[in-house]
């Protein structure tokens, strides 16, 4: 089997009030289903030991974990080697049911966004309120970063998260990069 | 700039986080139609000056579409409910009316 091999290629970068580094190849596996669906939210708690996280929440410690997405998407996020049979035993738990998991490992680029100016450095590209009292650990935000789509979460250890869809990985790295390089912060934070 | 209130995932994002799709409520006339229906219902569409119910879609969000009503003047928004509703809640309606623009 090819080695992983992310779009930045491990790329990072410390400035002077955050540092910005390439998560490596990380598991990620969309799951979609229908929400109030008891029998569905028990097959996903089953096998990812999360329950389904409330609306812009996130449930786990550090990279793995359970992430909203959508009132009917989240993302399972994992070590690379298990997303592939992860998100089989996803399918097969689902059954009959209206429901799918696929491995989008690939199809992602994901970083970490760490240092006393992380906040800042997200307020500048996204139109998110990121003050500590509006945005704490465990939320989740699917936004507009720079030009692209992208989402993030706080973790528990006080670094964001990032992740973007890969063909747009190395722009969001350089556009983090050049933003986190002037060291500049919006006034409030 | 417009803040919009996604009604599915409760997120209050500003305009850019959004993808405007148009004209709401509009009813589908296909194959069987009057020739003029038809074309009514492909290129016709309201520009009104004040209230209006617009399609608009969380693009970069939960993706999910739902309806916006909105002050074209003044750009208030009076607010915004599924795209599953087929006409305006009363709520949003009575708003309007609360301005004098009913």
């Amino acid at each position: 089997m090819s080695d992983p091999v992310t779009a930045t290629g491990g790329a990072r970068f410390a400035g002077p009030e955050c540092a910005i580094s390439d998560l490596g190849p990380l598991g990620m596996v969309t799951i979609r289903g229908e929400a109030g669906d008891p029998a569905f939210a028990a097959a996903v708690e089953a096998e990812t030991g999360f329950g389904l996280p409330p609306v812009r929440r996130f449930e786990g410690e550090a990279e793995a974990g359970l992430c909203w997405m959508s009132p009917d998407e989240w993302l399972l996020t994992c070590p690379y080697t298990e997303a592939e049979a992860r998100a089989g035993r996803l399918r097969t738990a689902f059954g009959g049911l209206h429901a799918l998991a696929v491995n989008v490992s690939d199809a992602r680029a994901a970083f970490r966004i760490e240092g006393e100016g992380a906040r800042a450095l997200l307020a500048r590209g996204a139109p998110v309120d990121l003050a500590p009292a509006a945005f704490g650990i465990g939320d989740v935000r699917r936004t507009r970063l720079g030009q692209v789509a992208a989402a993030f979460w706080l973790g528990r250890d006080g670094a964001f998260r990032l992740v973007c869809f890969r063909s747009v990985g190395a722009y969001v790295f350089d556009w983090l990069k050049a933003s986190a390089a002037s060291g500049a912060r919006p006034a409030g934070f | 700039m417009l803040l919009i209130t996604c009604p599915h995932c409760g997120v209050s994002g500003e305009e850019t986080e959004f993808a405007p799709g148009g004209e709401a409520h509009l009813k589908r006339f296909g194959p069987g139609s009057e020739e003029g229906e038809f074309a009514g219902y492909l290129f016709y569409r309201k520009n009104p000056k004040g209230p209006h119910f617009e399609r608009w879609r969380h693009a970069y969000g939960c993706g999910k579409w739902f309806h916006v009503a909105r002050d074209t003047v003044t750009l208030e928004i009076f607010g915004a409910y599924k795209a599953t509703e087929t006409a305006p809640p009363q709520e949003i309606l009575d708003r309007i009316a609360a301005r004098g623009k009913a």
